[in-house]
């Protein structure tokens, strides 16, 4: 499996990035104290010197400190997001795909009705509702709007998978539903199953920043979109106090970036025809 | 076109209403206290106000809003509000109604979306497509990491970059607003250019991103279309290679790229609104995160109402339009 990564340009690529980030992410304690992230922990609005390395924001904050406490919170929101959401998608496509018929007209109505819906638009209406979230119950709301994308997915493997002739000869040997589903299927969709899960975790993280940014984030904790909130509070843009905005930012765009190599490689993996091309 | 695909088209979409609608409803009543109690208290805090008149005026309002009704009849009342186009009047803007509010933004919201959306989808596609064209490929292949790098940043960061960049730092665009303040507005020259150049930067940002997006998705398309068999027969044909990319390769590749625009309305509507709020754009967007912190509540479940209202009816344009671009769908599916 180490081959596969190693030849795959993409997915070496994504991997050392987001395994990078996740360096980061654990110099807090390390590099910086959680204390340095606190309101008052330096001079505000400071310029990088040695001893604050990106500077500090308008509230005393080390941005270093910030950043490298706020970046595992963003992950974790995204991981949690990411595996809920894909979990109840991947049964859900595998019982509409499955079983056809009823189920699957119900199933694929109900999702297309949501995935009509912008769901940070009622992510922002119910987190203004909510007002205080944890960055758990954060992580449960947009699990809650995340399953669509991994249910269609999956939902039009399976309806493939299931006409193969393993799964119709495992039917007329009497096997249960519930046997070929888990021992024939699944294991046929595992490729699809870690592309949706790099798509939505992608999505989640994009969604959560996104609400942080407008404020709507949880406050009592420092992540990468609250960072940018109080930036904008502030008016860091107008005061050009760029060491407060650009780096949280450029870790923003590296994630993101890792992520979609990442699932870019995926792709190429289940799509040969791809690798050609750049 | 059949009448019962039109039928099922417009079924799903009354379904969208419908869920909407009703999702509207629940989610702001799903807190113990009501936004107009809540408002109260909050006004009651900042002036002092004995708390004896304050629980009458609740009581006053709960009735004059029909708080104090049973959850079925306030749902009722709702429809029947709905069906004369009555979204309620909003708390922070007092006296104005709700749809006077959004139909004053609604049109920069429009304006900026289509053109934005159209442009990206239209040169994303067609650059995507050329980067897979064999013959053209290699000198346009240096779009491809630029694109995968613009496809994976979030529209509003790209926006605060862009501000930083084209209005602080370099300061030839304005950083804010969708026109100068201070100027009336109306239909003449000096307007529309001063409108154009508020809307580089916002829909600067959303075509910047999206173009990316678009054109990886078309070129990954056309590799997929380029093996097929067609593609070969004809190749063979001796058809020039312009006539086989415009009527056999983007003819089919156009498709699947259409559905996925309809797809991706919901996530570039969810973008926008924060783009939006960056830049101050006088749109919904801005207006729902302004009704957000005024706790305006009607005036948040007439917004939300609207988007996913003016999404649907996209939505429905485009799969009407379905049968035009593949006369497959045309003659029925089975």
């Amino acid at each position: 499996m180490m081959r596969l990564i190693a030849d795959n340009k993409h997915l070496s690529f994504g991997t050392a990035i987001i395994v990078l980030l996740l360096v980061f992410s654990m110099g807090g304690g390390v590099v910086v104290t959680r204390d340095m992230a606190d309101v008052g922990a330096g001079r505000p609005s400071k310029p990088p010197t040695l001893e604050h390395l990106l500077g500090t924001d308008q509230q005393g904050r080390d941005v270093l400190a910030d950043l490298m406490f706020g970046t595992p919170a963003s992950l974790k929101i995204g991981l949690i997001a990411g595996v809920l959401g894909v979990f109840f998608g991947t049964i859900l496509g595998l019982v509409a795909g499955y079983f056809g018929g009823f189920v699957d007209a119900s199933i694929r109505l109900v999702t297309d009705v949501f995935l009509t819906i912008p769901s940070l638009l009622i992510l922002v209406v119910v987190a203004s509702l909510v007002r205080v979230v944890s960055v758990e119950e954060m992580a449960l709301l947009i699990a809650a709007l995340s399953w669509m994308w991994p249910t269609r997915a999956v939902r039009a493997q399976s309806l493939t998978i299931r006409e193969r002739m393993y799964v119709q000869v495992a039917r007329f040997s009497g096997t249960s539903h519930w046997r070929i589903i888990v021992f024939e299927l699944l294991p046929n969709l595992l490729p699809y199953i870690a592309a949706s899960l790099v798509g939505t975790i992608s999505g989640a993280i994009l969604v959560s920043i996104g609400l942080s940014t407008l404020g709507l984030g949880p406050q009592n904790e420092p992540s990468l979109g609250l960072t940018i909130y109080w930036a904008i509070y502030y008016g860091a843009l107008i005061r050009q106090l760029w060491w407060w905005f650009m780096p949280p930012i450029f870790i923003i765009v590296l994630l993101f970036m890792g992520l979609f190599l990442i699932s870019s490689g995926l792709d190429r993996i289940a799509n040969p025809r791809l690798r050609t091309t750049i | 076109m059949t009448i019962g695909f039109l039928l099922r088209r417009l079924g799903i979409f009354c379904l969208i209403v419908f869920a909407a609608a009703t999702i509207n409803f629940m989610v702001p009543r799903l807190r113990p206290t009501n936004p107009i109690e809540s408002r109260l208290y909050e006004l009651a805090a900042q002036g002092g106000v004995r708390v004896g008149q304050i629980k009458e005026m609740v009581r006053i309002y709960n009735e004059k809003f029909g708080f104090d009704k049973p959850l079925y009849v306030q749902y009722a009342n709702y429809w029947i509000d709905l069906a004369h186009g009555d979204m309620g009047t909003s708390i922070s803007f007092y006296p104005a109604s709700v749809r006077a509010e959004i139909m004053r933004a609604a049109p920069w919201t429009i304006g900026l979306l289509t053109v934005a959306t159209l442009l990206s989808f239209g040169v994303g596609s067609i650059l995507g497509a050329l980067m897979a064209w064999p013959k053209v490929g290699p000198y346009v292949s240096f779009l491809v990491p630029i694109f995968m790098t613009l496809s994976a940043i979030p529209y509003y960061l790209l926006g605060i970059v862009m501000i930083y960049t084209f209005a602080l730092v370099w300061p030839i665009l304005p950083t804010s607003a969708a026109y100068s303040s201070g100027k009336n507005l109306e239909w003449s020259l000096d307007m529309i250019l001063d409108i154009a150049k508020h809307a580089v930067l916002p829909a600067g940002s959303i075509i910047l991103t999206g173009i990316g997006g678009w054109g990886l998705g078309m070129r990954a398309m056309m590799v997929t279309i380029m093996g097929e068999d067609y593609m070969n027969m004809a190749e063979s044909k001796g058809l020039r290679p312009r006539t086989i990319f415009f009527r056999y390769a983007l003819r089919n590749a156009v498709l699947p790229q259409v559905t996925s625009l309809a797809i991706s309305l919901a996530h570039i509507m969810s973008g926008a609104v924060v783009v939006e709020v960056i830049f101050a754009y006088p749109g919904v967007g801005y207006l729902l995160f302004r009704a957000i912190s005024g706790n305006d509540y009607f005036l948040i479940q007439g917004i939300v109402l609207f988007i996913i209202l003016s999404i649907g009816i996209a939505l429905l344009t485009l799969d009407l339009l379905y049968p035009l671009i593949d006369p497959r769908i045309r003659y029925g599916k089975n």
